[in-house]
């Protein structure tokens, strides 16, 4: 049995020394470390990603916040502006509702007064045309004319008697 | 192989090129041939495979790191947070013993922990490193180790002896377990080989196909002795650094 062969046992052992300590420098010196690197920067690029999209995820659930907060300002802004502009207007409507009501009244007040001339003025009118024909009835019937205060007098009175 | 030829031949040490370190031999023999294609071959599969280190690593990265990742793993679930320093050594005689292993397998190569005294003195040096971490981590209470806690006093006598001999017998035991199986599955195929050729073709195609299973079985135990020379290095590390 070759391996019981006792004059090959220096040399195994030799070269088993020398090949194990060289592996061993190369594994421990090298390719351990260039591995637990490579491992490492993964988690760690992965951690970090991680990190990241909890931050990304928290800026936008601020965002979102500030949004609805500038949301329900607005609405309430505009629920301010909306009513400012109703009292605005049911202002306006009262002011041109007075000054429609004035301008009616003066209206009404001149319409009344232009009304009070004219039956003045016809009343004016019928009194002298009622002297003329009163005037002229006196004369065919009497031959004579009256003076003429005295026809005016006349119909003034019979004006003021009857109304 | 002509037939008739001794199994145990594929096993013989050839000396390549003779060299003498005083009066010992040291000769570059087909052993050491295949000691330093392991390590060349070992250093380029993780040097090469990890030369553009990438973040979504390819197939040969993935290997690379996937040893790593198992040996890492298997020392720590062993040995704890401790044996993180012991991590390039352990890994060293995993790669070692698995990859000497796997060129064993090729047809006409020499597998170098079939020997006996190349399995024994990797054996013997854990054996004597791990006793040596133990003593100076724990001074003379490493002792304890033969006295496992809560066994009666009167049990000592007994107990203390069985616990020496296990703990002796150990580089024995991590060694034999090795050459053994290396040296059984090559000779095993020696065998069946020379059937195939003292059969011929009449019926020489059966131990040829029991020959193809075998190999199969024993490229899983090329790595299943690698494994489990790694593991009870990492437990006797560990009885070491904590005393069961």
């Amino acid at each position: 049995m070759p391996q019981l062969d006792i004059s090959t046992f220096p040399s195994q052992i030799f070269w088993l020394v020398i090949t194990f300590i060289a592996m061993f420098l190369i594994m421990w010196r090298i390719s351990v470390p260039k591995i637990a690197d490579a491992l490492e920067a993964r988690q760690k690029r992965i951690s970090d990603n991680l990190g990241r999209a909890e931050d990304i995820k928290k800026e936008a659930e601020a965002a979102i916040e500030a949004y609805e907060a500038a949301l329900a300002e607005a609405r309430a802004e505009a629920q301010t502006a909306v009513a400012e502009a109703s009292a605005a207007l049911l202002e306006e409507q009262h002011a041109r509702e007075a000054e429609l009501a004035e301008t009616l009244k003066k209206r009404v007040a001149e319409s009344e007064a232009g009304i009070a001339a004219a039956v003045n003025e016809a009343v004016q009118s019928i009194r002298d045309v009622a002297a003329e024909v009163a005037i002229a009835a006196t004369e065919r019937l009497a031959g004579e004319a009256p003076g003429g205060d005295d026809a005016t007098r006349a119909v003034d009175a019979v004006i003021k008697a009857r109304g | 192989m002509a037939a008739g030829q001794s199994p145990l031949a594929q096993f013989e040490i050839k000396t390549l090129i003779p060299m003498q370190l005083g009066n010992i031999d040291v000769s570059f023999t087909n052993s050491s041939t295949f000691m330093v294609l392991t390590v060349l071959t070992t250093s380029l599969f993780l040097i090469l495979g990890m030369r553009r280190s990438q973040l979504v690593p390819g197939r040969w990265q993935s290997m690379a790191e996937l040893s790593y990742i198992f040996i890492a793993n298997l020392v720590r679930d062993t040995v704890g947070s401790q044996g993180r320093p012991y991590f390039p050594f352990i890994f060293t005689i995993f790669m070692f013993v698995l990859v000497g292993n796997m060129w064993g397998m090729i047809p006409y190569s020499f597998t170098f922990t079939s020997h006996i005294v190349v399995t024994f003195a990797m054996a013997g040096v854990i054996f004597v490193g791990v006793t040596i971490i133990g003593i100076v981590k724990h001074k003379l209470h490493f002792l304890t180790i033969f006295m496992p806690p809560g066994v009666p006093m009167y049990m000592a006598p007994l107990l203390i002896p069985i616990e020496i001999i296990s703990y002796l017998s150990r580089p024995i035991s991590l060694s034999v377990r090795l050459f053994a199986n290396m040296l059984a599955g090559h000779t095993l195929l020696k065998v069946f080989a020379g059937f195939v050729i003292s059969l011929g073709i009449a019926a020489g195609w059966l131990p040829l196909l029991f020959i193809v299973a075998l190999t199969g079985l024993e490229i899983v135990i090329a790595f299943l002795q690698a494994f489990v020379f790694a593991i009870l290095t990492c437990l006797y590390l560990n009885d070491a650094l904590h005393l069961h």
